[in-house]
């Protein structure tokens, strides 16, 4: 396993880019959500992005925990409907595993992520191919899991983490929706990408965009 | 699109300040986004909050004061609002008594209030219990979805529910009370047209000038079937046959709502409730109040739910007491 270390700052960044991306894939997100949902997660998710990095600029956290558990109150604060528990309990449940450090190693960063993970589930109580941001979240983690204890870098595990996530969101295409508002369309649902998951995908893209070349 | 709004983004702000100015029976938090009543619940009674996705007025903000809501939380359009909206209503409300959370079943209302209630318990100690209303019978595969969404119901419950807190009933008499209105109500919709969030600009799902979605939920969700538009009379029964398959509502007495979803006028709602009621007076069905508007819709929608409740005489006799609300108002 690698023992690069993973700054705050670091975390900020792909915090950052991970609103860039919402944020340029705002009418992407919206579209998808429009197709076999509400149209709105687009928006949700740009309105909760630009408040997490409103609040982090204008009150930097000094430790990873604290920055985590900023990012998951203003989520859950600012996105609503069921995005805002969804991401704000991953980040609130990565806060705490994180706790009051200034970096992580590669194991404790999986630690926190499988973590915030336990949370969506405790939250959402999601099943595998229900359809929902946890088909990319959970792939993505596995994958991550994956490379770094076969000793790849930091940098492999951010990049296959971003595969099997684009992977499991795809893959949601051809699923029954069985959770959230889709789920009323039944097979109606099926063609049509979670848009959920296409966000999810976005995290884990910012995450190897950061990550990778370290 | 045409609206009266200034901006898709101050829509619900700027209603809210209109609230603000309409009357002086409401207090408005406008940061968090609360309706208030303006003369608090005497100490020692249970509160009640509800909240949800804005769009469907009167509900919630509407049916805030004396016999029903102590606060309401509004959302987005059409989007949950979050825990800590719920949180600060919570705090402001309770007089030592409690606080019943009323919350449609949708999968973003429920995490949400979830949430809310975690936090209230955890930080300050107040308890809260919290009742999920789902009524809409259009919804069949519940194992295989959210589950029924909570419409029509909501409004008869907050009525009902409202009026026993005020009565000083406790807090877990109030929640078996509300449970048991959830169990013995069922609703079904339909929709002309579709209604058109503000924030998309176009609307929500196309319906051909000829066609209607039976079973339609408040935010647009399709229903169980696309028919070709039918006569008042072939509604009625596409409605309220779904609802009587369901349940059976000939042992007691009814409530019935024949529910505006926002576009479609009185003029058509009382038409069409004379529809309904001529199929339940056949079904042998005894009804003991009714209820003809708008009260739960979905922004500019066209078309109308239908809720039946099956009430005992204590249920009647709160539905008959004295309410004091922009939405509901009368015995006083």
């Amino acid at each position: 396993m690698t023992s690069k270390t993973i700054s705050l700052n670091q975390l900020v960044a792909w915090l950052n880019k991970f609103s860039e991306l919402v944020s340029a894939q705002c009418n992407y997100l919206t579209d998808l959500d429009a197709a076999i949902g509400d149209a709105d997660h687009g928006t949700n998710m740009v309105r909760g992005m630009t408040a997490v990095m409103n609040a982090i600029t204008a009150a930097p956290p000094s430790t990873i925990g604290d920055l985590f558990k900023v990012v998951g109150m203003t989520l859950v604060s600012t996105v609503g409907g069921a995005s805002g528990p969804l991401y704000g309990t991953f980040f609130l449940r990565m806060g705490v595993t994180s706790g009051a450090v200034s970096e992580l190693n590669g194991a404790q960063l999986l630690m926190a992520l499988n973590a915030g993970m336990e949370g969506v589930v405790a939250r959402g109580k999601p099943l595998a191919n229900d359809k929902t941001l946890f088909d990319a979240l959970a792939p993505a983690l596995h994958a991550f899991a994956i490379s770094l204890n076969s000793c790849h870098s930091l940098s492999d595990a951010a990049l296959a983490a971003q595969t099997a996530a684009a992977v499991g969101r795809d893959a949601t295409a051809s699923l029954i929706a069985r959770k959230g508002r889709a789920s009323y369309l039944g097979e109606r649902s099926i063609g049509h990408i979670d848009p959920g998951s296409a966000s999810t995908a976005l995290l884990f893209e910012a995450f190897a965009e950061v990550f990778s070349g370290e | 699109m045409k609206k009266l709004i200034n901006a898709p983004d101050n829509l619900v702000a700027d209603a809210l300040l209109g609230l603000a100015e309409a009357t002086t029976e409401l207090q408005i938090d406008h940061k968090n986004r609360i309706i208030y009543r303006a003369e608090p619940k005497q100490k020692g009674k249970v509160a009640l909050i509800s909240g949800g996705g804005s769009g469907h007025e009167p509900l919630h903000g509407g049916y805030v004061g004396l016999g029903m809501l102590d606060a309401a939380c509004a959302g987005e359009v059409f989007t949950s609002p979050t825990p800590d909206q719920m949180l600060a209503a919570t705090k402001q409300v309770d007089t030592a008594a409690g606080v019943l959370y009323i919350v449609k079943n949708y999968t973003g209302d429920i995490m949400n209030f979830e949430m809310a209630a975690e936090l209230a318990t955890s930080e300050t100690g107040i308890n809260v219990l919290s009742v999920v209303t789902n009524d809409d019978v259009a919804v069949q595969d519940s194992l295989y979805t959210a589950g029924r969404r909570g419409v029509g119901v909501t409004v008869l419950l907050e009525k009902i529910v409202g009026a026993a807190a005020e009565e000083g009933q406790d807090l877990s008499t109030l929640s078996t009370l509300a449970r048991d209105i959830n169990n013995n109500g069922r609703s079904m919709g339909i929709a002309l047209t579709s209604c058109t969030v503000p924030a998309v600009g176009k609307p929500t799902f196309d319906l051909p000038d000829n066609e209607m979605e039976i079973g339609i939920g408040i935010h647009g969700e399709p229903g169980r079937h696309r028919l070709p538009l039918g006569t008042a009379r072939e509604i009625a029964e596409q409605l309220v046959e779904p609802i009587l398959a369901d349940f059976n509502f000939t042992s007691r007495p009814v409530i019935v709502m024949l529910n505006g979803m926002g576009a479609s006028p009185l003029i058509e709602l009382y038409l069409m409730y004379g529809e309904v009621a001529k199929i339940l007076k056949r079904s042998g069905i005894n009804v003991a109040r009714n209820l003809i508007g708008n009260y739960i819709t979905a922004l500019d929608m066209a078309g109308c739910s239908v809720t039946l409740l099956s009430v005992d005489d204590q249920m009647i006799k709160l539905w008959d007491a004295p309410v004091k609300t922009l939405g509901l108002r009368w015995g006083i």
